[in-house]
C-alpha cells in the first residue's frame, strides 16, 4: 500500500514542476537568482519525498544509504571547488545525470510494451550515454588533463557515419524486439558517439558544448519520464531541454559562433587548425615600474581581466590597484568580455568573489567605443578575447568572435605568464604591436609590484 | 488518449522553457546553466523507482549506481549554483559599501 493516493501524488509532482519553472524564471534575473535556485532545490525535495510516499518500493534502506553517500560526495566537492574550476564541475554533474537517465531507461526496457515507450527507452539510452561520455571529455579538457586543442584522426567522419548507422540499427532492434543485449550495445554506441562529438571541439568552444550536453540530458530525462509514466520527469526534463537550447544559442551568438559550426566545424577540416607556431619575433617587455608610470599618468584605464587573473587569484590585488588609481583621479573601467573566463558570465562570478562593485564592470558593447579614448588598456591574463585575428584572419578558429578592441587604446599592457597562446591555441598579433608592453610573471605577483610602484609615484 | 496527454505536457513545457529564459543577460548564463543542470538531477526520482522495483541483485546494483549519479547531479548542482549566486549577493553588499 502506498502512503498517498495517486491524486495527491500528482498534485505534489505539480508543485515540484511549478517550483522548477519558478526556479528558471528566478535565475534569469540577478535580483531573484539565489531565491530561484532555492525554490528549485525545494521543488526537488518535494519530488523525491513524493516518490518514497507514492511508490511501493523495495530496497529503501539501500536507496537511502546511496543517496546519503552521493550527498556526502557532492556537497563538499561543490563547496570547496575553486571558482575557476567550476565549469568542469558543472560538466561532470551534467554527465552523471545523463548517465543515470541512460541506466534508468536500460533497466525499464523489460517493462516497456508499447511502441511509444520503446522509442523513449531507445532515445534515453542513447542520448543519456552521449551526454555522459561527452561531459567526461569536456571535464578532461577544461581540467587540462588532456589537450584543449581539437583532436582529429584520419577518417573520423567515416567512423562517425558508420557509428550513426550502427546506432540506428541497434535502436530499431531495441524498439521492435526489446532486446536487452542490443540495448546495451546501443548504450556503448552512445558512449563512443559522445567521445567523437566532443573530441574535435576546440577549447574555446567547450562551454557551449557543456550547455548543449546539458540540454541533451534534459531531453533524456524527459524521455525517461515517458518511460516511467512520470509527469514530473517529463516536465522537468523538457523545461531543461528547451531552456538549455535557448541558452546554448545565446552563448554561441555571444561568441559569434554557430552551434552547427562548433559541432561539425572540425570535421569540415582546416578551420579549427589555426597556427600554432610560437614565433620568436621581438616583443617589448617592460618592468613593473614602467607599467606603473604608464598607469599613473593616464586619464583613463580600461582593465580587461581574463582567466589568468582568476587562476592567479589576483582579483583582490587587481581591485586594490584599481582603487589606488581612482584615488589619483584616474578613471578605471573593467571591460568584461561575455566569455571571459571559461564560461559566459564566469568572469562576473569571479570578480564578484573579490567584491568588485557592479558599476565598474562594463559589458563588451558598452566598453568597446571607449577604447579609442583610453590611454592604457591593461590586459590581465586574457588573450583570445582581445585577439584581432577574430576580425582579420578568416581561417582562424576564433574568426567571427566579437572581441574587445584593446588595440584601439593608446598603450596596451599585457600581464602574462609567458608567450604561450590562449585557450584557443592561437597566436595574438596584438602582442607584437609597437604600442604594446608586456610584463611577464604571475598575475598576482606582478600586480602587487605594479601596485606598490604606483603608490610610490 | 494517454499519448495525446503526454504530448500536451511536452509541448506546453517546451514553450514554458523557451519563455522563461529568453532575454537573460550574459552575466547570468553560467548560473542559469548550472541551475538548469541541477534541475535535470530530478532523474533521481526515476532512479529511485527502478531501484525500488529491481528484480535481481545485478539490476539493483545498476539502479543504485544510477541513484548515486543522480544524487550527485541534483545535490551538487543546487549547491554549486547557490555558491555562485552567493557571490552576486556579496557584490550587493560591496556596492552599498562603495556608495558610502
Amino acid at each position: 500500500m502506498s502512503l498517498i493516493s495517486p491524486e495527491v501524488e500528482a498534485l505534489l509532482y505539480l508543485v515540484a514542476a511549478v517550483a522548477f519553472i519558478l526556479a528558471l524564471k528566478g535565475l534569469s534575473s540577478p535580483k531573484s537568482a539565489r531565491r530561484g535556485n532555492i525554490i528549485g532545490a525545494a521543488g526537488a525535495l518535494v519530488g523525491v519525498t513524493t516518490v518514497f510516499l507514492a511508490e511501493e518500493l523495495k530496497n529503501v534502506g539501500w536507496i537511502l544509504l546511496v543517496i546519503g553517500v552521493g550527498t556526502i560526495i557532492s556537497v563538499p566537492a561543490s563547496r570547496m571547488v575553486k571558482m575557476t574550476q567550476m565549469p568542469q564541475l558543472v560538466a561532470l554533474f551534467n554527465g552523471v545525470g545523463g548517465g543515470a537517465a541512460g541506466i534508468v531507461a536500460l533497466l525499464e526496457l523489460r517493462a516497456a510494451d508499447t511502441l511509444g515507450f520503446l522509442l523513449a527507452v531507445a532515445f534515453t539510452i542513447f542520448v543519456g550515454s552521449v551526454s555522459f561520455s561527452g561531459s567526461v571529455i569536456t571535464f578532461l579538457k577544461l581540467q587540462e588533463l588532456m589537450t584543449t586543442r581539437p583532436v582529429l584522426f584520419k577518417g573520423q567522419q567515416y567512423v562517425m557515419g558508420a557509428l550513426t548507422i550502427a546506432a540506428l540499427v541497434a535502436a530499431v532492434i531495441v524498439v521492435t524486439q526489446g532486446n536487452a543485449v542490443v540495448a546495451t550495445l546501443l548504450m556503448v554506441a552512445g558512449l563512443v558517439m559522445g567521445l567523437l562529438i566532443v573530441l574535435p571541439v576546440g577549447g574555446a568552444d567547450v562551454p557551449i558544448v557543456i550547455s548543449l550536453l546539458n540540454a541533451l540530458t534534459g531531453l533524456a530525462v524527459a524521455a525517461s519520464g515517458l518511460v516511467l509514466d512520470n509527469t514530473l520527469l517529463l516536465v522537468a526534463g523538457t523545461l531543461v531541454g528547451a531552456s538549455g537550447t535557448i541558452l546554448t544559442r545565446a552563448m554561441a551568438s555571444a561568441m559569434g559562433r554557430s552551434v552547427n559550426n562548433i559541432i561539425f566545424g572540425a570535421f569540415k577540416g582546416g578551420s579549427t587548425a589555426g597556427s600554432t607556431e610560437v614565433s620568436d619575433r621581438p616583443v617589448k617587455s617592460g618592468s613593473a615600474e614602467d607599467v606603473a608610470i604608464l598607469l599613473g599618468y593616464a586619464q583613463k584605464v580600461i582593465v580587461v581581466p581574463g582567466y589568468g587573473l582568476a587562476v592567479a587569484q589576483a582579483q583582490h590585488t587587481m581591485y586594490e590597484l584599481a582603487k589606488e588609481l581612482e584615488g589619483k583621479g584616474i578613471e578605471v573601467v573593467f571591460g568584461i568580455h561575455p566569455v571571459a573566463g571559461r564560461m559566459p558570465g564566469h568572469m562576473n562570478v569571479l570578480l564578484a568573489e573579490a567584491n568588485v562593485p557592479y558599476e565598474v564592470l562594463q559589458e563588451m558593447d558598452e566598453v568597446n567605443p571607449q577604447f579609442k579614448t583610453a590611454d592604457v588598456c591593461l590586459v590581465v591574463g586574457a588573450n583570445d578575447v582581445v585577439n584581432p585575428a577574430a576580425k582579420t584572419t578568416p581561417g582562424s578558429p576564433i574568426y567571427g568572435m566579437p572581441i574587445l578592441n584593446a588595440g584601439d587604446a593608446q598603450q596596451v599592457v599585457f600581464l602574462k605568464r609567458s608567450m604561450r597562446p590562449g585557450f584557443a591555441g592561437i597566436e595574438n598579433e596584438l602582442l607584437y604591436e609597437p604600442n604594446t608592453t608586456l610584463l611577464f610573471g604571475d598575475a598576482k605577483e606582478t600586480l602587487g609590484k605594479v601596485l606598490s610602484a604606483v603608490k610610490a609615484l | 488518449m494517454e499519448e495525446i496527454k503526454i504530448l500536451t505536457y511536452f509541448v506546453l513545457a517546451v514553450f514554458v522553457g523557451f519563455e522563461v529564459v529568453s532575454k537573460v543577460s550574459s552575466t547570468l548564463h553560467t548560473p542559469l546553466m548550472s541551475g538548469a543542470n541541477a534541475i535535470h538531477g530530478i532523474i533521481l526520482v526515476g532512479s529511485i523507482i527502478v531501484a525500488g522495483h529491481a528484480a535481481s541483485t545485478g539490476m539493483l546494483i545498476l539502479a543504485l549506481l544510477a541513484v548515486l549519479m543522480a544524487t550527485v547531479n541534483l545535490v551538487g548542482g543546487f549547491v554549486v549554483t547557490d555558491r555562485m549566486l552567493e557571490m552576486f549577493g556579496g557584490k550587493k553588499k560591496a556596492q552599498e559599501g562603495h556608495a558610502r
